[in-house]
């Protein structure tokens, strides 16, 4: 089994193929590391599903890259939602960085 | 604001506690698993039960990594901090440190079947990491919840039926 290094781009692509989501922003939170990762994940998948499905059902679709990584994180909207936030904050709406000291996450390193 | 950490006395309560079983099959016609051995791996009974008895010893149990007091990590220090927002009667909250026992720390991930850490408990039942902590807390569904379950310190409890009665009192 391949054990490929996980980047924002590898994380985007998994999440575009694997939930077909419409759009995904994925932002490297260790500086680099690969190791903490938050996401913004929109997919018409999660319509219908609350928080927990729609985080349960992205977990398990990157079940081996989240095993390999430190922090995850994970924001999940259906094209409805993330359409709305993003009007309500003026294109402002991304990956949560609740959290993370700046966008950086802090605490723990193993 | 959160008094107890059971922690100590109801994971250390089995001396040598079992190690998660990773044995090899003993049979070999087993077909190709899609999982490999490191990753299949078993929740011991003893930890299982640990577990649950985590789980059930209050109404909202948090598993974090450090304490309420002291928070070792970005996402544990943010959901204590909601939790402390919202209101939760400290009497009728747990927080479990998975960094003081490893056991837990793995065991809890199967447990759940998530991931990640800090996990929420509430009345026995899980609901999220730290970001859905947030998500609920920011859309109201975490304050319903949780008075819903009567788990909010008399003075929240009392506002938040009165918000829900009436007009929001601006001040």
């Amino acid at each position: 089994m391949a054990s490929t290094a996980i980047t924002e781009s590898t994380l985007q692509a998994a999440l575009t193929e694997r939930l077909k989501a419409t759009h995904v922003e994925v932002t490297d939170m260790s500086g680099g590391c690969g190791q903490s990762f938050t996401t913004l994940i929109v997919s018409p998948e999660f319509a219908g599903k609350n928080s927990l499905k729609r985080h349960r059902l992205v977990n398990a679709a990157l079940k081996d890259e989240i095993a390999q990584i430190h922090a995850w994180s994970a924001k999940c909207q259906t094209p409805e939602e993330w359409a709305k936030e993003k009007a309500a904050t003026g294109g402002n709406d991304g990956p949560p960085l609740d959290g993370t000291t700046g966008g950086k996450v802090d605490g723990v390193a193993q | 604001m959160f008094s107890r950490s059971i922690a100590r006395q109801l994971l250390r309560q089995t001396p040598g506690a079992a190690r998660p079983v990773a044995a090899a099959p003993a049979f070999t016609f087993c077909q190709p698993s899609l999982f490999s051995l490191t990753q299949q791996r078993l929740l011991s009974d003893t930890t299982k039960q640990a577990i649950d008895k985590a789980v059930a010893s209050a109404p909202v149990v948090l598993f974090m990594k450090g304490t309420p007091e002291t928070p070792q990590c970005g996402f544990s220090r943010a959901s204590i901090q909601i939790l402390g927002l919202q209101g939760v009667d400290p009497a009728k909250f747990a927080a479990f440190n998975v960094l003081e026992d490893p056991e837990l720390r793995e065991g809890i991930k199967e447990y759940s079947d998530w991931p990640t850490i800090p996990q929420l408990y509430i009345d026995k039942e899980f609901v999220g990491g730290c970001d859905i902590i947030v998500s609920m807390h920011q859309n109201g569904e975490l304050a319903k919840l949780l008075d819903e379950k009567k788990v909010l310190a008399a003075a929240e409890a009392e506002e938040a039926a009165a918000a829900a009665a009436g007009e929001e009192k601006k001040e």
